[in-house]
């Protein structure tokens, strides 16, 4: 189980998403990944991608117009 | 729910009645189909298999019972939402695959543009695949797709969108990722008649061919207008329960969408992508005329898409803010790009693409003050910044409306 950091700044949707998908697929099962964005959409769009994906969404915040999303990865 | 069972015991028919948990044989089914169970029945002659006729249902081939599965390309828009959903009715295993060329009209203007904000953000996509419960893989062709655009064997439609070029393309796509995937067949929701170029009766086997999908592209919304694919003829789905759509008419679609209980799904107007606007593809004509080359980079398709284009000279253009959503955007792009912005009043960010001398940087500093609050005022304060870091103050006066030349809109 490690953790793993993504810098999606100055991205828009859905390449956020796209990263982060593609990211989370390189991972293992436990594994948690750290999503950093500026575009606002990721906020929903991350999490519905890991909704439909089987991922878990541990937690997500806004901070200083940045979205930064941790995802848990899991079997799927 | 309680079924009677007849059991023979000892020679005597008794009857047990017995309770079903009917989630839990729908769920040992799909296990046996998963375990790719086969299943004795009569043979299935290679005939048949080949002859596109439907198999009548007296006729009942040895067939490999196991679940299906196939790939489906969603758009967001309604009508892959429902060629998916006829194909997940037969009990088919599907996922989904979404294409981004960099032109999707999805995301994008929403997260540049502030007056959106009201609308909910969402990635149309997603929706169907969450609204569908189906996995969504989003593949990122924006490389690979310059060359669809800039040189479609087909041609381009009424603006620069080649969408016969870019339908095979994805299913091409989407044909070599059920190949490394070990998926049976690709799902779309075209339509025959319903668009010009791509969805015609006589250019959609174009795409099943050059794609390279040939019969493992199945139509739901049309197959019955068109001849047996492999799904088909697999017997992994039944003709009479897919449909026979054509034309432009949306409302068979409609019905279907109430009947499975869609609502709130996504409808553009003129298609999923901006090469079908018209603005858009001036500007992106516009774009290669002044660099004397056709060719782009993700910046420019996205700089396209916000903003007013004003080219007061032929080597140069000016993108100002609309609003504070645009401006905060073009500031991402301030230090790549010549920047003007008015400081003694309030106004937008301008960034100049292309080359200006000392002359050109005046002229545009006199046209960002009149898109500023000081554009009545006799003098306007502008700071230039030029790609090389260099800054320069000027103060202007503001060019007065008539001299802002209609032709100079892109
Ligand atoms: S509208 Fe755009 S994305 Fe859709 S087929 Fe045409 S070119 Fe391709």
């Amino acid at each position: 189980m490690s953790h793993h950091m993504l810098d999606a700044r100055r991205l828009l949707c859905p390449m956020p998403v796209i990263r982060t998908q593609n990211k989370v697929n390189e991972l293992q099962a436990g594994d948690t990944l750290e999503v950093t964005c500026t575009d606002p959409g990721a906020l929903n769009d991350i999490p519905a991608w890991c909704r439909i994906n089987g991922h878990k969404i541990l937690e997500t915040k806004k901070q200083n117009n940045e979205v930064i999303v941790l995802v848990e990865v899991c079997q799927s | 729910m309680i079924l009677p069972l007849p059991l023979r015991v000892e020679g005597k028919l008794v009857s047990l009645r017995v309770l079903i948990d009917c989630k839990k044989v729908v769920a040992s089914i799909n296990e046996v189909a998963r375990l790719k169970v086969k299943v004795a029945r009569k043979s299935l002659t290679n005939t048949h298999a080949n002859s596109g006729k439907i198999p009548s249902p007296s006729y009942q081939p040895e067939i490999t019972m196991r679940q299906a599965k196939a790939v489906s390309l969603i758009s967001g828009g309604l009508d892959s939402l429902l060629a998916t959903k006829v194909v997940m009715e037969q009990g088919v295993h599907v996922e989904g695959i979404n294409f981004f060329t960099g032109f999707c009209v999805e995301g994008h203007t929403h997260a540049i543009r502030k007056r959106h904000e009201d609308k909910p953000k969402r990635n149309n996509a997603l929706w169907v695949a969450e609204t569908l419960g189906i996995k969504l893989h989003i593949i990122d062709i924006v490389d690979e797709y310059k060359d669809v655009l800039l040189n479609p064997k087909h041609g381009y439609g009424a603006n620069m969108n080649p969408c016969l070029d870019c339908k095979i393309f994805m299913v091409h796509k989407a044909q070599e990722w059920i190949e490394k995937n070990g998926f049976d067949f690709i799902i779309t929701g075209e339509v025959v008649g319903q668009r010009p170029m791509s969805q015609r009766k006589d250019t959609m086997p174009v795409v099943a061919r050059e794609s390279g999908a040939e019969e493992r592209l199945l139509r739901p919304l049309s197959a019955q207008n068109l001849p047996a694919t492999l799904a088909e003829k697999q017997g992994w789905i039944k003709r009479e329960q897919m449909h026979g759509f054509s034309g432009r008419n949306r409302k068979p679609q409609m019905a279907l969408a109430e009947h499975y209980g869609f609502v709130d799904y996504a409808s553009p107007a003129g298609g999923c992508c901006f090469l079908t606007d018209e603005n858009y593809s001036k500007k992106l004509v516009d774009l290669w005329q002044a660099r004397g080359k056709r060719d782009y980079e993700m910046d420019d398709i996205m700089l396209l898409k916000v903003g007013r284009h004003i080219r007061p000279r032929p080597h140069f253009k000016l993108i100002v803010g609309r609003e504070e959503g645009e401006n905060n955007f073009l500031q991402g792009y301030a230090k790549i790009f010549t920047s003007l912005k008015t400081t003694s009043h309030p106004g937008p960010l301008v960034l100049l693409d292309g080359v200006a001398n000392d002359d050109d940087l005046l002229f545009a500093a006199r046209i960002a003050a009149r898109f500023s609050q000081g554009k009545m005022a006799d003098k306007v304060v502008v700071e230039t910044r030029r790609d090389n870091g260099e800054e320069k103050t000027f103060e202007v006066s503001p060019l007065p409306p008539t001299e802002l030349k209609e032709e100079w809109h892109v």
